[in-house]
């Protein structure tokens, strides 16, 4: 085993046999489908945990064989098409969420240069200068996958959910986009090997003066852009608290209500395939991809070389996705107006001031840059000043005192009861303690008076 | 990219891709112009975009190829879908023209303007010599694409957004609906007008479901015995019934 870690680089690619490409590519889509099969497990485990129930315990050992027999089940249900249904996009549909979804871990990078059956590779299907686009490619035409489903359907609640989801993956496909520009700001590449080769180790900053030593983690460096992109990848893959396309409370089940059999069965694959790959997109351009954390190289030098880095890449992997489990069992649905709202009033004003004093921190720092270092400073102060002075004040005026309030009601209006009501104990329960004759207990004793006095 | 070629020259692979997209390319182009349902021409439209990304990324252009399908196969085409999905399914093309010769008359436009194009981009790249990708991409396709973006075409691409961010504001001012103060009534509005004088606030009463009747059409009953007109829809015509209709309706035949 090499105890130096071999980074890819963009000269390895390429170049494998094709036998060795059929191996990846097989070996990529069957990570996908041993992950929606143990996520849908996970999921329903941990959010069992959390809701203090036991969860999946009875097919196989604590129930791990449970998705694969539902999935065995709902392959021999009954597939229907409804009469209404445009028949070739509803049979399509599906399938292309699921293509898109898969397509997207082709260019994840889930190790260094290892050998195998002689040939020295990269553990990555491919990579090429503009990867992470592909990923946001395929994450954008995901989405005509549900949105043409719900269209095909023929019915309201499909249509709707696939119209909600249109217009979500617009809305956050622009900050998920932002985020990562940031990404490539610092790294200056768009490969994802590259990406996760810049992170390897921390860096020294110059900060008037000062040296400031920065983690190499985007996720703490960039924790503005880490942060928004998560919520967005959770809007973009139509996770719970932004499952508005099939928020089944809402629209049965949304984009899918038509969907029965292998079709239903492809888009909860899709969901699941998207939910890890995306996990797998957040490990690689935030969390250092596949190296191992700090303490781990510290204490041994070859924990980054080899397969080992597959460990840490994989436990990442699954901390991400159990916080996208978390949050479904944790946060209620957003309402929709909310959703637009935090989508376009709060992630993507804070996502382009940020990127903008980046590009300024950028310049600032480049040693190219002669005396416009103190226009740049004197701009970022200005606007600061600026924020601070035409920040909308949050201040209300105080409510009046609620005696005030209902006096001023007109009169002849609906009688409300007073906020800091207390219901007085009703006063026929007295009288009704009161006049109650006494049980006759001593029968034979006849005339028992002093009995009914007390 | 293995797709990297000289100029002119054109590798196996590039040459097998080629022969291979360019059918989807054609059939989605000619679906697009010739389906029936605007969602269908949406979709072959789609087909030809993608296909036109991959044509891009041959042509050692990675950047553009997956822009195209990023923007406009992406989130062009999806807003154009959510649009003709509010406009219904059901909404086909009339073969019927409502305008003479409107049909000609567009096929004739169009080819003349796909020639008028042609021959300008020809005319004018005429005596343009071919340095090769291999000097275009010298530094990387991405960054080649950047530096002259944010230098020698700076000024066209900030009017070129300029243009955009008008139109866009030019969409909103029309959409724009004009409401007077108090015209758009506030949730604490609401609610001061729901407890006001006169106005019952409770849910609505149900609809009559009784033993002689279990339609919509029938008033519900309020405690004091009275018929009220509030528990039916507005939208329900009033009639009378007929006697027959009226009348108890047996179980047996």
């Amino acid at each position: 085993m090499l105890v130096v870690a071999q980074n890819p680089t963009l000269q390895d690619f390429g170049h494998d046999p094709w036998w060795l490409v059929l191996i990846k590519v097989v070996a990529v889509f069957a990570f996908g489908m041993l992950c929606t099969l143990l996520g849908v497990w996970f999921e329903r485990r941990v959010v069992a945990r959390m809701a203090v129930r036991p969860g999946l315990n009875q097919a196989g050992p604590l129930g791990l064989l449970q998705t694969l027999a539902d999935g065995l089940k709902g392959a021999f249900k009954e597939d229907i098409m409804p009469r209404t249904a445009d028949k070739v996009v509803f049979f399509f549909a599906p399938t292309v969420a699921v293509i898109c979804a898969m397509t997207s871990l082709s260019v994840i990078p889930f190790g260094p240069m290892v050998s195998i059956f002689g040939h020295q590779t990269p553990l990555q299907v491919t990579d090429v200068p503009v990867a992470v686009l592909i990923i946001l490619a395929c994450s954008g035409m995901a989405v005509f996958g549900i949105v043409l489903g719900g269209w095909a359907s023929g019915s309201t609640y499909p249509l709707l959910g696939g119209l909600r989801s249109s217009a979500q993956m617009i809305s956050y496909e622009v900050s998920m986009g932002l985020s990562v520009v940031a990404v490539f700001m610092l790294s200056g590449t768009m490969s994802t090997s590259q990406i996760v080769d810049a992170q390897a180790s921390g860096r020294d900053f110059e900060f008037f003066g000062a040296t400031v030593s920065a983690p190499g983690w985007y996720a703490i460096l960039l924790a503005p852009s880490f942060i928004i992109f998560f919520i967005a990848i959770v809007g973009e893959t139509n996770r719970a608290p932004f499952d508005l396309p099939e928020a089944e409370s809402e629209l049965v089940a949304g984009y899918m209500t038509e969907y029965s059999s292998l079709k239903f069965l492809l888009f909860m694959l899709s969901e699941y395939v998207a939910m890890v790959s995306m996990s797998a997109v957040t490990a690689t351009l935030f969390l250092g991809g596949w190296r191992a954390p700090a303490p781990i190289t510290t204490i041994w030098a070859g924990a980054n070389s080899g397969w080992w880095p597959l460990l840490w890449f994989f436990i990442k992997v699954v901390l991400l996705v159990f916080v996208f489990v978390w949050l479904r069992a944790t946060l209620p649905r957003l309402r929709y107006d909310q959703f637009m709202r935090l989508g376009w009033r709060v992630l993507l004003p804070i996502n382009l001031v940020w990127i903008l004093s980046l590009a300024a921190f950028q310049v600032y720092r480049d040693p190219e840059t002669g005396d416009a270092k103190y226009v740049i400073l004197g701009g970022f102060l200005v606007g600061i000043v600026l924020l601070a002075l035409l920040w909308p004040s949050g201040k209300r005026a105080p409510d009046k005192p609620l005696e005030d309030q209902i006096k001023s009601r007109p009169p002849g209006s609906f009688p409300i009861p007073p906020m800091d009501l207390q219901v007085p104990p009703s006063p026929r329960a007295r009288r009704a303690v009161a006049e109650r004759e006494p049980a006759n207990v001593g029968a034979g004793s006849g005339g028992d008076l002093p009995d009914k006095e007390s | 990219m293995s797709g990297v070629a000289a100029a002119g020259g054109m590798s196996t692979g590039e040459a097998v891709t080629f022969w291979i997209l360019v059918w989807p390319a054609l059939i989605g182009a000619l679906g697009m112009v010739f389906s029936r349902n605007a969602i269908h021409s949406a979709l072959w439209l789609v087909m030809t975009m993608l296909c036109l990304g991959v044509f891009y990324v041959l042509q050692s252009a990675p950047f553009i190829g997956v822009a195209q399908i990023i923007v406009y196969t992406g989130a062009i085409m999806m807003l154009f879908l959510f649009v003709l999905m509010l406009v219904g399914r059901d909404a086909s093309d009339s073969l019927i023209e409502t305008l003479r010769g409107q049909r000609l008359a567009a096929v004739v436009l169009g080819i003349g303007f796909a020639a008028l194009v042609g021959t300008g981009v020809y005319r004018a790249l005429e005596d343009t010599p071919a340095v090769g990708l291999d000097q275009a991409n010298a530094n990387g396709n991405v960054q080649g694409i950047a530096a002259l973006l944010f230098t020698k075409y700076v000024f066209a691409f900030e009017v070129t957004s300029a243009l955009l961010i008008t139109a866009a504001i030019g969409a909103m001012v029309l959409a724009h609906i004009e409401r007077r103060r108090g015209e758009k009534r506030s949730q604490p509005e609401l609610m001061r007008a729901r407890f006001a004088p006169g106005n019952y606030p409770g849910p609505k009463p149900g609809p009559g479901v009784y033993a002689t009747s279990d339609s919509v059409a029938t008033p519900g009953r309020l405690p004091d015995g009275t018929l009220t007109e509030r528990s039916i829809s507005q939208i329900l015509p009033a009639r009378e019934l007929t006697p027959a209709e009226s009348a108890p309706k047996g179980t047996e035949k």
